[in-house]
């Protein structure tokens, strides 16, 4: 059988107050992220990817978020039954994550050096010159040129790809067995994007490292995982391999998205737009949160179909009553 | 030829440098030379720093030029007296990327539509109202948004008032810096077939701006590559983007990411970044970074040449 997964997520739901309210973000979403595997989560904005680590992280807000029901593992631990005070020693040490902007993420007055090695004195008990010198060679691992000199510069000296590496560093500095990478090269151009997205894999093929990659941009998506898992409206809606995604998307909103993505590899074709928006929390419809823009919509989609696995393999699986009807049910 | 751009250049003075600052200039457009015909869109592409809109903003008069020459509709820009000059930005219009810092949250959408009208003493009274329906029933929204605030609106409605804002005087040129980037994707869709739509009815002509080759190669006829302040590769887009000569150019397309897992990919992307436009290297600025830089690469400044099929290149060694 395959090796025990580095991430492991059951049933997860996680839900925001808004004006007093509590309202489901992110339904029911279960997975397994193996050890050296990337599995992105794509979507577009609002659609629960984010908050979905979040919560992985333990990171909700208190009184904002909450985690209503589901499980975690991180390796062997189960997160979700831990305080507070004992997630502070997971966070860091047996899970990274890696933000957007790390210039939000790093102190703009400490060294990067001793933002690095931060984590080493405080989850491995390093000495302040063994963290130092740690910090040095994971500067240098995530290719950081004339590292030496810059262990004591600041992070505004960096470039945007440079910060972005540094960020790398400080996440991997205890070597986690899960990586999340929330947008990690969206702030990027595309040639350090490409750098970036590369070191990230190299780093998996040497340390086994599981990512969990959450993207908007399928093209980064095609470039780099191994699995992807849509959402829409806080719900996983299509969950695939890679190559049998783009080559038989089957959610209408997997075909929406891809239908209306301007591609640089093809003549200029008609794009589809996706009408209208993603309706707002408190105005989400019972049942398929996608229904109100569907073309395929059908009466039944006021119930929430479940997640069917198509194909031979099960590892295909899709929600939706039209394209993916449960197998009790297909003629 | 509605816009003619010849030869641009523009050097900002920045101070920098701790604990001593000093004054470094910094060649944001060194000899910027494109054109844009009615009914045109063409795309200016490159990366962070490269000046794409900085030669945006310098057709616009929002930045002034150092030397060169911009001939709108015949009409020499840069030499035109204030008056002239109210009177050619009725015809060039911009779009920004982000309309919401665009947009003066305490101001009405209909007062924000309303304000160019009156400056330029084009509409009163209730012709005003009836043009600010009709453009925004032209952008897709009803007209009742005249009476509220930007906040009340999503980033794709709001990108739709920017858009109808600078529709509202008639313009003939658009310039778009990066209009739909903020954008998720469906709703960038949908921005990007309003824009095609306006162009083909009002046949209105577009400077596009965009980091986004694909948008480009959507929206745009023909597209210029930019790279440390100089034009170094332009031509119709399908065949830039299949065929890119310039190594820059190849860079560019080979590390832009397409939703295909059985694309190979082409390029090795070189360790490094670009460098700063304050100390860009001699020669072709791209021959660090670049796999077939050879000695005069870093001595003599490569010309655009004429490759023929409208295909122009800055490279000594493009065939």
């Amino acid at each position: 059988m395959t090796a025990s997964p580095a991430l492991s997520v059951r049933g997860l739901t996680t839900s925001l107050r808004i004006e007093g309210a509590w309202h489901d973000a992110v339904r029911d979403v279960s997975f397994d992220l193996a050890p050296g595997e990337t599995l992105a989560l794509v979507g577009e904005s609002g659609c629960g990817k984010s908050l979905t680590a979040m919560t992985i992280m333990g990171l909700l807000p208190a009184g904002i978020g909450r985690l209503t029901s589901g499980s975690v593992r991180i390796g062997e631990i189960d997160t979700s039954a831990l305080e507070d005070s004992a997630m502070e020693h997971i966070r860091g040490d047996a899970i990274g994550m890696i933000f957007q902007e790390p210039m939000s993420s790093l102190n703009p007055v400490l060294k990067v050096g001793f933002q690095i090695a931060e984590p080493l004195i405080y989850h491995r008990a390093m000495s302040r010159r063994a963290a130092r010198r740690r910090s040095l060679e994971l500067m240098e691992l995530v290719r950081i040129p004339a590292a030496a000199e810059r262990l004591d510069a600041y992070p505004h000296q960096f470039s945007g790809g440079m910060r972005q590496r540094v960020m790398i560093a400080l996440a991997i500095a205890c070597s986690p067995q899960v990586l999340i990478a929330d947008e990690p090269t969206t702030a990027l151009d595309v040639t350090v994007q490409a750098q970036v997205l590369e070191l990230l894999n190299g780093l998996q093929r040497e340390q086994g490292l599981g990512i969990l990659l959450i993207t908007h941009n399928l093209g980064v998506v095609a470039g780099n995982a191994q699995r992807v898992m849509v959402m829409y409206g806080g719900d996983v809606v299509e969950s695939a391999p890679v190559h049998e995604f783009f080559a038989s998307p089957r959610h209408p909103y997997s075909v929406a998205l891809l239908a209306a993505m301007p591609r640089v590899d093809r003549p200029a074709s008609d794009l589809a737009p996706i009408p209208g928006q993603v309706p707002s929390l408190v105005t989400m419809p019972d049942g398929c949160r996608y229904q109100g823009r569907c073309p395929l919509r059908i009466e039944r989609c006021a119930t929430l179909p479940p997640l069917v696995a198509i194909g031979d393999t099960g590892r295909h699986q899709v929600r939706c009553w039209v394209t993916a009807p449960p197998a009790s049910e297909a003629s | 030829m509605l816009l003619e751009v010849a030869d641009i250049a523009k050097t900002f003075t920045v101070r920098r440098g701790w604990p001593i600052p000093r004054n470094v200039s910094v060649r944001a457009l060194d000899g910027v030379s494109f054109s844009v015909d009615h009914g045109e869109a063409l795309g200016v592409v490159g990366e962070s720093g490269c000046g794409k809109s900085t030669a945006a903003r310098v057709v616009l008069r929002l930045i002034e030029a150092d030397r060169g020459r911009i001939a709108f509709d015949g009409e020499d820009v840069l030499g035109a007296s204030p008056a002239r000059m109210r009177a050619l930005r009725r015809r060039m219009q911009i779009v920004f990327q982000d309309p919401a810092s665009a947009l003066d949250p305490r101001q009405r959408v209909g007062a924000a539509l309303a304000e160019p009208l009156a400056v330029h003493g084009i509409a009163k009274g209730a012709a005003v109202r009836a043009r600010i329906s009709a453009v925004l029933d032209e952008v897709g929204l009803p007209a009742s948004s005249a009476n509220r605030y930007p906040h009340e609106f999503s980033g794709g409605q709001r990108q739709r008032i920017g858009i109808a804002r600078a529709l509202a005087l008639a313009p003939d040129l658009i310039i778009a810096d990066e209009p739909v980037s903020a954008l998720d994707v469906s709703v960038q869709a949908q921005i990007l077939l309003l824009l095609a739509e306006l162009k083909r009815r009002r046949r209105l002509a577009f400077v596009f701006v965009s980091h986004d080759l694909g948008v480009v190669r959507h929206f745009c006829e023909r597209t210029v590559v930019m790279y440390l302040g100089r034009i170094i590769e332009s031509g119709p887009t399908g065949a830039l983007f299949d065929a890119p000569k310039h190594p820059y150019t190849q860079l560019l397309r080979g590390a832009s990411p397409v939703p295909d897992p059985e694309a190979e990919k082409r390029v090795l992307i070189p360790e490094g970044e670009p460098p700063s436009p304050v100390a860009p290297p001699p020669g072709c600025h791209f021959n660090p970074r670049c796999p077939f830089a050879t000695n005069i690469c870093r001595e003599i400044a490569p010309p655009l040449r004429d490759m023929g099929a409208g295909r122009v290149v800055a490279c000594h060694h493009a065939t």
